[in-house]
């Protein structure tokens, strides 16, 4: 019998919980003991998927400058602190997918704003409750949820994947000035998955040929303990 | 943003007194140097609420703002004790401020999103514990949303929450920023590992410093809960039995620590709630040196200074202060004390008094 002891009691933040691959991991956190906080901008959403999961659902914009720091108060308030921040929350820029010379700057900005620049922030301001947690030996993981449109150039996905791009280097170099205060960032693609998003930007690929957003959840934390102090380093610690 | 009442960081100067009354002055950013190998830095890592409500006194329709001032219980997210004020806001020094409606127990008060139920009053005075309805969550929610950082009347910018957290804030429970923080970044931190320095945290729940109403300030600090991590308690043994010192960022990290210490000096890890005082009397058993803003003699943050160093030294280096146009405020330079000796003896005051009048001009950059 396996026991799942990895999980137990970290406490992880998800941007973007309530649909696709934020809402799986919400799932899947939780039910393996996770204590979870997610963030959404939609309240109605955000109160089902608490119901659902027992997880703390928190309402905000993470592309809106000043629900950053209200949004990162809940979650240290209710988790006492943070182990793991999940940037999962994206946009797509314009959708329909446009050609760069048919993108409005106004829909470039958007999906920066979103997926760099709103990561960036709220890492910032969660930044001192992850080094506090390395410190306490529970380990930090910051995992921004990148794409295969981050490295390879796909026509019509140029705001997403320049964004999506900007990201992944983000992490990297901050994985380097972080590692003296003990707090990795991975920056990892999930693939091309059955979720919103996907439908979204190609609305005429067939679900039976994406990846179940499960299966990359399931994936993606793997990949999180695996970068987190062993379970029983943490316990002594 | 916040602008001009805070220097910008690279231009923020240092005052530093060392153990036998010898003053130098510095620019922060080396703050690293004036730290030895196996000196350890405790840090407060409290992260600080938007702690002032405005809003509406239900039964008499008047304007109110009300400060979250301390907690009752850590663990009940929904009740606080609070300061009360009138109309008006900021901009207004405190002192100035018209008096808070009449508010008596049973009362309720319409917060923006919150509404809070007066349990307690006290005498008096302008203070009230209430409950905020709802639970731990929601209440947090209503709080990030409507409150507002408590300001301060010299900084004439409001200021955002990313104002008054430090760069290592982590679990919000304070009610003011704990502000000697400000003088350190990542920056500075790295260039305490790289030197040999610890570094280490606290959390410790910053109530509310100063209410402009003398019948309430004599109350301040009110009693503060805290927090000290196993792995820190184990950092200032180590640090202890090396012969190390422990500097404290902030009055706050003092209050923790010495409320945490031992009669042998060993911080005990766990949950501590700090009452009383700390003044001229008060035996430090921890903390050798304290990192804090510039004070002034009068303001309760000076009074913790007279267990670092006596009254001439702490005047002439106020003297030394206002001389050299240092910054006071949240927002300004810093100061840095070594505690003069533990027992502070009378043989050790003439030496540290002709040193004084022997730093002037060769210290000044």
């Amino acid at each position: 019998m396996q026991i799942d002891t990895p999980l137990k009691g970290l406490r992880v933040a998800v941007t973007g919980g309530t649909s696709g691959l934020g809402l799986a991991l919400v799932e899947q956190l939780a039910a393996r003991g996770a204590r979870v906080a997610f963030v959404a901008r939609t309240g109605s959403a955000v109160g089902r998927t608490a119901r659902r999961t027992g997880a703390h659902g928190i309402v905000g914009d993470v592309g809106a400058k000043d629900d950053i720091y209200p949004m990162a108060l809940q979650i240290t308030g209710a988790l006492g602190g943070l182990d793991v921040l999940v940037n999962n929350a994206s946009s797509l820029g314009p959708t329909p997918l446009a050609l760069l010379a048919d993108t409005q700057c106004e829909e470039l900005a958007e999906a920066l704003q979103v997926n760099v620049i709103g990561p960036f922030r709220l890492t910032k301001a969660l930044f001192g409750a992850l080094a506090a947690s390395a410190r306490e030996g529970r380990g930090a993981v910051v995992l921004n949820v990148s794409s295969d449109a981050a490295v390879n150039a796909y026509p019509g996905w140029g705001a997403y994947g320049a964004s999506k791009a900007a990201l992944a280097h983000l992490s990297d170099i901050w994985n380097e000035e972080a590692a003296g205060e003990g707090v990795r960032f991975l920056s990892l693609d999930p693939g091309d998955m059955d979720t919103p998003l996907h439908a979204l930007a190609a609305p005429d690929d067939d679900p039976a040929t994406l990846r179940r957003p499960q299966d990359s959840a399931a994936e993606l934390i793997e990949a999180i303990v695996a970068a987190l102090p062993q379970r029983a380093e943490r316990a002594v610690a | 943003m916040i602008a001009a009442g805070r220097p910008h960081a690279s231009a923020a100067r240092l005052l530093a007194m060392d153990a036998a009354g010898a003053v130098r002055h510095r620019p922060r950013a080396g703050l690293a140097g004036l730290f030895e190998p196996d000196d350890l830095v405790v840090a407060n890592d409290a992260a600080t609420l938007p702690a002032s409500l405005s809003g509406t006194h239900i039964p008499t329709g008047a304007p109110v703002e009300v400060r979250l001032a301390a907690w009752l219980s850590l663990d009940d997210a929904t009740r606080f004790v609070a300061v009360a004020f009138g109309a008006g806001d900021h901009r207004t020094p405190t002192e100035d401020r018209p008096p808070p409606p009449p508010i008596e127990s049973g009362d309720r008060l319409r917060l923006g999103p919150l509404v809070a139920t007066v349990e307690r009053t006290y005498g008096a005075l302008r203070l009230a514990d209430l409950r905020l309805s709802g639970t731990g969550d929601t209440v947090r929610a209503g709080v990030a949303r409507h409150g507002r950082p408590i300001q301060y009347a010299h900084v004439p910018e409001p200021l955002a929450l990313w104002d008054v957290w430090t760069p290592f804030a982590a679990r919000p429970i304070a009610f003011e920023p704990p502000s000697a923080g400000f003088a350190l970044d990542w920056r500075t931190v790295a260039a305490f590992r790289e030197r040999g320095v610890g570094f280490a945290t606290l959390t410790h729940a910053a109530g509310i410093s100063s209410t402009g109403d003398p019948g309430l300030d004599a109350l301040l600090p009110f009693d503060e809960p805290y927090r000290i991590p196993h792995a820190t308690a184990a950092a200032v043994a180590r640090t202890k039995a090396a012969g190390g010192r422990v500097i404290a960022i902030g009055t706050t990290v003092v209050r923790a620590l010495e409320s945490a210490a031992a009669g042998d000096g060993r911080v005990r890890a766990g949950d501590g709630v700090a009452t009383g005082r700390i003044g001229q009397e008060t035996p430090l058993r921890v903390t050798d040196a304290i990192l804090t803003g510039v004070h002034r003699p009068g303001e309760s943050h000076y009074e913790l200074l007279r267990a670092f160093a006596s009254n001439t030294a702490l005047e002439m280096l106020a003297a030394e202060a206002e001389a050299h146009g240092y910054r006071p405020h949240e927002f300004g330079d810093s100061m840095l004390i070594e505690r003069d000796h533990p027992h502070r003896l009378a043989s050790v005051r003439s030496p540290l008094l002709s040193s004084c009048h022997g730093l002037t001009a060769a210290s000044i950059p």
